[in-house]
């Protein structure tokens, strides 16, 4: 059995005197897709935040506990924060093309890392935006301002610049929260064809989502862990009341 | 429908707001009265181009004082404008709660100081170190660009700063999300995404130097000559006015507010052109 890709082992997570997170533990297996969710202000956003880190921009922040990725503690004073955020790249609920093209848009981050020469980097753009499913909707106006797509297609631009860093691990906050069915359909159709080389953690911004997706559910409450396993078990009989309540619609 | 009272409350603003308007067209309305025939009589190019102000001898040609004006207040944004630009960086970016709860403040108390402190300020410290170190009278644009950059900073750093914080805290997070350092963050996202904000702080700020009068007047020398380096002396369109309308008298007079006209036009260039940076999007 190959180690788990990301390993979190009795997470707790602050913010000053308020406890978001508690005891949390999840093995996160490579090349699958994992959607954490549960209702709002459960604690998904900080958990996945935790995972590369942004949470430090959240002032008051403290983590106790242990997020293993390939074994080695994010949480480490020698961890290099650029690098793991390069590792593992996020993609947020609200679409937030940088205010440049198309291409720079997705070259930007390539670029600032390494030199790259322009047929090289051209290469890259146009893997990421294939990954993505956008590039057939930008392949003649790749040149264009990024903020002039539509939504969904804004979502997969933001999509395609982390796919541009090669992360090991894509974390997705609700990712498709404000687009339209089709949209929504294109980005999942994506992910499952991104499985096959990045681990994908996904906040899915309802129950019928992770249903469609992911390998694998884990259902958090009030910052701890319900239920997790593999999405047709959970789905088809939760061993938890709470989470039969939360996937049947009774609450939340 | 709206309610009589309604209407009513909506015509009290309305007025109110008028009457602040009114002021702005009030004076210029007057020193357009008073400064125009002037200008007419000497003839624009002449009044405007002219190097000799010499009112015993009628002779009011204003391009020194144009020169002077533009300067010391060229001098002064490049004094000023990359400490201010530096400062709200700090501030914004990368100064813990606790500087930056002193140093905001502080620098807002810069503001509060009246321009003539300053200029006693200036003409006791940087007029005579200038005159020691680097020679020339002392009195010279370098001492009114020092001045003025220093009283120019709590404008543009408030508003560059204002800029800077209220952007979409996604940029930062997304930029963050990518792998760049924070400098990089900075550099690359935040300053171009602010960048209209800045612009206009920095114009303003320009403005508010080239509107300054009492500060000027007592470090710059006011010699009425075509200034040949930093450390001569000159003299501003606005320590014109101030210096000679307490004894002036007709035309010479009438000179004065010409030379107002011109400066008003400069200053609704400089603020036209913010308003213009801040809206482009």
């Amino acid at each position: 059995m190959q180690p788990p890709k990301i390993d979190i082992r009795g997470l707790d997570f602050f913010f000053d005197k308020k406890q978001v997170i508690r005891d949390f533990s999840l093995e996160i297996p490579a090349n699958e897709i994992l959607a954490v969710f549960g209702p709002a202000n459960s604690g998904t956003t900080t958990l996945l935040q935790a995972m590369n880190r942004l949470t430090d921009l959240r002032p008051g922040a403290r983590a106790e506990g242990r997020i293993l990725l390939d074994g080695k503690n994010v949480f480490d004073a020698d961890v290099n924060v650029t690098e793991l955020r390069r590792r593992v790249g996020m993609v947020f609920e609200v679409p937030t093309p940088l205010p440049l093209s198309i291409y720079e848009n997705v070259a930007y981050g390539p670029r600032l890392r390494s030199r790259k020469n322009h047929a090289a980097l051209d290469e890259v753009v146009e893997t990421a935006l294939v990954r993505a499913a956008l590039w057939d909707d930008v392949k003649d106006r790749l040149h264009t301002a990024g903020a002039r797509l539509s939504g969904g297609q804004q979502q997969r631009l933001c999509i395609a610049r982390v796919l541009a860093l090669e992360p090991e691990v894509i974390l997705l906050d609700r990712p498709c929260s404000g687009l339209d069915p089709i949209s929504t359909a294109k980005i999942e159709e994506s992910l499952r064809q991104l499985k096959e080389h990045f681990t994908i953690v996904l906040i899915p911004h309802n129950v019928q989502q992770a249903g469609r997706v992911a390998d694998q559910v884990a259902f958090m409450l009030m910052g701890s862990l319900v239920e997790h396993g593999a999405t047709d078990e959970v789905f088809r009989n939760p061993k938890n009341q709470k989470t039969n309540d939360y996937i049947t619609g009774r609450f939340g | 429908m709206k309610s009589p009272m309604e209407r009513f409350t909506e015509r009290i603003f309305l007025v109110v707001a008028l009457s602040s308007l009114s002021v702005l067209a009030l004076i210029t309305v007057f020193i357009f009265v008073e400064g125009v025939p002037i200008i007419a009589k000497v003839g624009f190019f002449r009044f405007v181009f002219g190097t000799v102000w010499a009112p015993s001898q009628n002779l009011y040609g204003i391009f020194p004082m144009i020169v002077g004006s533009v300067a010391v207040t060229l001098g002064a944004a490049v004094i000023g404008v990359p400490i201010a630009l530096c400062c709200s960086i700090f501030l914004a970016e990368f100064a813990p709660a606790a500087v930056r709860n002193v140093v905001r403040p502080a620098i807002q108390l810069l503001a509060g100081i009246p321009s003539v402190v300053y200029g006693f300020w200036g003409l006791l410290f940087v007029v005579p170190f200038i005159r020691v170190y680097l020679g020339g009278p002392g009195l010279s644009i370098l001492a009114g660009s020092i001045i003025l950059g220093i009283m120019m900073l709590p404008t543009v750093i408030s508003i560059s700063e204002v800029s800077l914080l209220s952007l979409p805290r996604q940029y930062k997070e997304g930029a963050f999300a990518l792998g760049l350092t924070h400098w990089q963050t900075i550099r690359t996202v935040l300053l171009p995404a602010a960048k209209s904000g800045i612009v206009a702080a920095i114009i303003l700020g320009i403005g508010r130097a080239i509107g300054e009068t009492m500060a000027v007047i007592m470090v710059l020398g006011n010699a009425v000559a075509i200034p040949e380096s930093i450390l001569d002396p000159a003299r501003t369109l606005t320590t014109n006015i101030g210096i000679e309308m307490g004894y002036a008298s007709g035309d010479h007079q009438q000179a004065l507010f010409a030379t107002g006209i011109v400066l008003l036009a400069i200053i609704m260039l400089l603020n036209a052109s913010a308003q213009l940076a801040t809206r482009r999007k």
